[in-house]
């Protein structure tokens, strides 16, 4: 008796939240949670946020990568040896493979030397979004380029489209990789494909992208590109600044100054 | 009629018997890879693509090549090609669906394949690979099966029928200009970044899926006394010729514009291919072999006195899909990887598990082949 009342509870429990959430759904005043389509256009709409990042290769020094560990322990990107089954999000490169198809003629021995720091560009015309067949991957109303993990099948047609090099496929369960766990943003798992997310987390929090905060040199600038008083704009009016590989069309959104 | 494929002789069981065992351990392969994820294959962080997405491109081209015998069998009344039509179809079949098992193999989440269904994106090519290449099995399985039950009961086939036949003579160039454009678009790919992707595409396409279809017939006429005819072989050798001269014409314009323009990124994929780069050319044998073999077998298929030779005609065949199943299967998808965005130049070699998967897609596409084969030719030879 007792068993069966218990029972009885359990599944008019169930129903009850059920016809809740149905309701919800049917009658959109009832909704529990509600999302605002209009926060998620996909074009830039003028005057608004265009997240952009300047960085000053001079001041980012030797042998220092404080930001490459502070966005990868924050985003629980795995460590595994070896590039092949690597992931990165952020990472230092060798200014002539960051910059290819710049001039290398005669390179000062300064810029022989130097590294600079290498990530996501967050395009305004990004080429991976376009190959994704399922738009796992796509641009936010605030010019970052995100990536659903849950909607991503790892046909990994955004590696093979993004002329950067920015991006890193699950070869394996990351998990085991990942030496100590933040708990301000999910693992991942194996067969889909991550990336530099600008840490669009800790921007709703009013914070900047944790590189930023990490590096002791202070050689990067984040802000909005579309704002024309912001410190990033200020700096790239002031500053030569390059882009790499900009006769692609992309038009990155991370500038340096060399 | 699907009957007729369970009769047969030992021979044809043993074939049979073969295939399933090949199955079986592309399977278990498969299985692994499932478990572990696809680090278990040679493809990594900077070569992203490997064997599975180059046999998917290869054997795109062999389903598209069913309309050099549909084309001039339907619109240009060639009665030579009747006996060989519903092989050109039926091999189209068998192709598209082991391209469909290569991507399948090649995804990292296959339990979630209908998401590009639920999320239609007319932007992204592949989008259109599936609708494209869903859409041409579907022509060629109903048409050939429905044509082919027609001619078991003695009647003529359904008028709707030549609707379908018709419309999958464009249909089998979409599938293959498609397949280019999945990987034309992409900037910074400059081995694929060229507007004759797709033309070469279709070009070595019939080549290879021409001789593939003599080599079937060869093999059909041995087996089971079935023959597509003479005339038919002869003008698909002509066929295939021309389309192999068109695919090293093609070749040659991307070398021209290449070297001669002097654009280092446009040289680099191809230097690594057939010279090598900065010391390293994992595939420049390959290349060699490939450009060789294959030169040398639209040679002998463009001259009248060797082609007309069965032994010679054999080793054009088979020395043109092997070149082109190289070309396409080997240096392209891959070495449009090489040298890496970042400027190096990686190596990939192909794991024993990712090979085991690749066999048992090619047996279970060999296997789907044969059974419709044996159909096909039971109800031609009225047995």
């Amino acid at each position: 008796m007792n068993q069966q009342r218990r029972e009885f509870l359990k599944k008019a429990g169930l129903g009850a939240l059920a016809g809740l959430g149905a309701a919800a759904g049917i009658i959109p005043t009832f909704a529990l949670e509600k999302t605002d389509p209009s926060g998620f256009p996909s074009k830039p709409v003028p005057g608004k946020v265009r997240w952009g990042m300047l960085i000053d290769t001079g001041n980012c020094r030797e042998g220092c990568s404080a930001c490459v560990a502070a966005c990868h322990f924050t985003h629980n990107v795995p460590d595994f040896s070896g590039t092949k089954n690597e992931i990165k999000w952020i990472w230092k490169s060798p200014y002539e493979k960051a910059f290819p198809t710049s001039s290398l003629q005669f390179p000062s021995h300064d810029l022989e030397e130097r590294e600079v720091l290498t990530l996501c560009n967050h395009c305004a015309e990004p080429p991976c979004t376009k190959a994704c067949p399922t738009e796992a991957t796509f641009k936010r109303w605030d010019g970052i380029v995100s990536m659903d993990y849950h909607r991503c099948i790892g046909c990994r047609f955004c590696m093979a489209a993004c002329p950067y090099g920015s991006r890193s496929f699950n070869w394996q369960d990351p998990r085991p990789g990942i030496a100590e766990y933040s708990k301000t943003y999910p693992t991942r798992e194996r067969g889909v494909v991550e990336k530099c997310n600008f840490c669009s987390e800790r921007l709703v929090k009013g914070q900047e992208p944790a590189c930023v905060e990490a590096c002791p040199g202070k050689a990067i600038t984040f802000g909005d590109l579309n704002d024309p008083s912001s410190r990033i704009r200020v700096m790239l009016g002031e500053n030569e600044t390059v882009q790499r590989k900009p006769e692609l069309g992309t038009l990155p959104s991370v500038f340096y100054i060399i | 009629m699907i009957e007729k494929a369970l009769k047969g002789n030992r021979s044809y069981w043993a074939w049979v018997a073969l295939l399933l065992v090949c199955i079986g351990i592309g399977l278990s392969a498969w299985g692994r890879q499932m478990s572990l994820g696809l680090g278990v294959t040679g493809m990594g962080r900077d070569i992203s693509w490997g064997v599975y997405i180059a046999q998917f491109t290869f054997l795109v081209g062999v389903a598209a090549s069913a309309v050099m015998v549909v084309l001039p069998y339907y619109l240009h009344n060639q009665k030579a090609f009747s006996k060989i039509v519903i092989v050109g179809e039926f091999l189209a079949v068998s192709a598209t669906v082991m391209c469909m098992l290569f991507i399948l193999a090649d995804m990292g989440k296959p339990q979630r394949v209908l998401n590009v269904l639920r999320y239609p994106s007319p932007h992204s090519m592949v989008f259109w690979d599936v609708m494209v290449l869903n859409g041409y099995l579907l022509l060629n399985l109903v048409s050939g099966w429905a044509v082919l039950g027609a001619e078991r009961k003695g009647v003529a086939p359904p008028s709707w029928t030549r609707a379908l036949i018709y419309l999958s003579i464009p249909w089998a160039f979409s599938i293959h200009t498609v397949t280019a454009f999945l990987y034309a678009g992409n900037p910074g790919r400059h081995l694929w970044l060229t507007a004759v992707l797709a033309p070469r595409f279709l070009a070595s396409a019939f080549a290879a899926g021409t001789a593939i279809l003599i080599l079937i017939s060869f093999i059909l006429k041995k087996t089971s006394g079935f023959d597509a005819g003479r005339e038919a072989r002869q003008k698909l050798t002509v066929l295939a010729a021309y389309a192999g001269v068109a695919n090293f014409f093609l070749l040659g314009t991307e070398f021209f514009t290449a070297f001669y323009s002097n654009v280092p990124a446009h040289m680099h994929s191809l230097q690594y291919l057939f010279f090598g780069l900065d010391g390293k050319g994992q595939f420049v044998p390959w290349m060699w072999l490939s450009l060789v073999t294959g030169i040398a077998s639209v040679i002998v298929l463009l001259v009248p006195r060797l082609r007309s030779q069965t032994g010679w005609l054999l080793f054009a065949c088979a020395g043109l899909v092997f070149s082109i199943w190289i070309d396409k299967g080997v240096g392209l998808i891959i070495g449009g990887f090489i040298p890496t965005p970042l400027d190096e130049i990686v190596t990939y070699m192909p794991t024993v598990t990712e090979l085991s998967v690749t066999l048992g897609v090619w047996a279970i596409g060999l296997l789907l082949l044969t059974m419709l084969l044996k159909v096909a030719v039971a109800v031609k030879t009225q047995e």
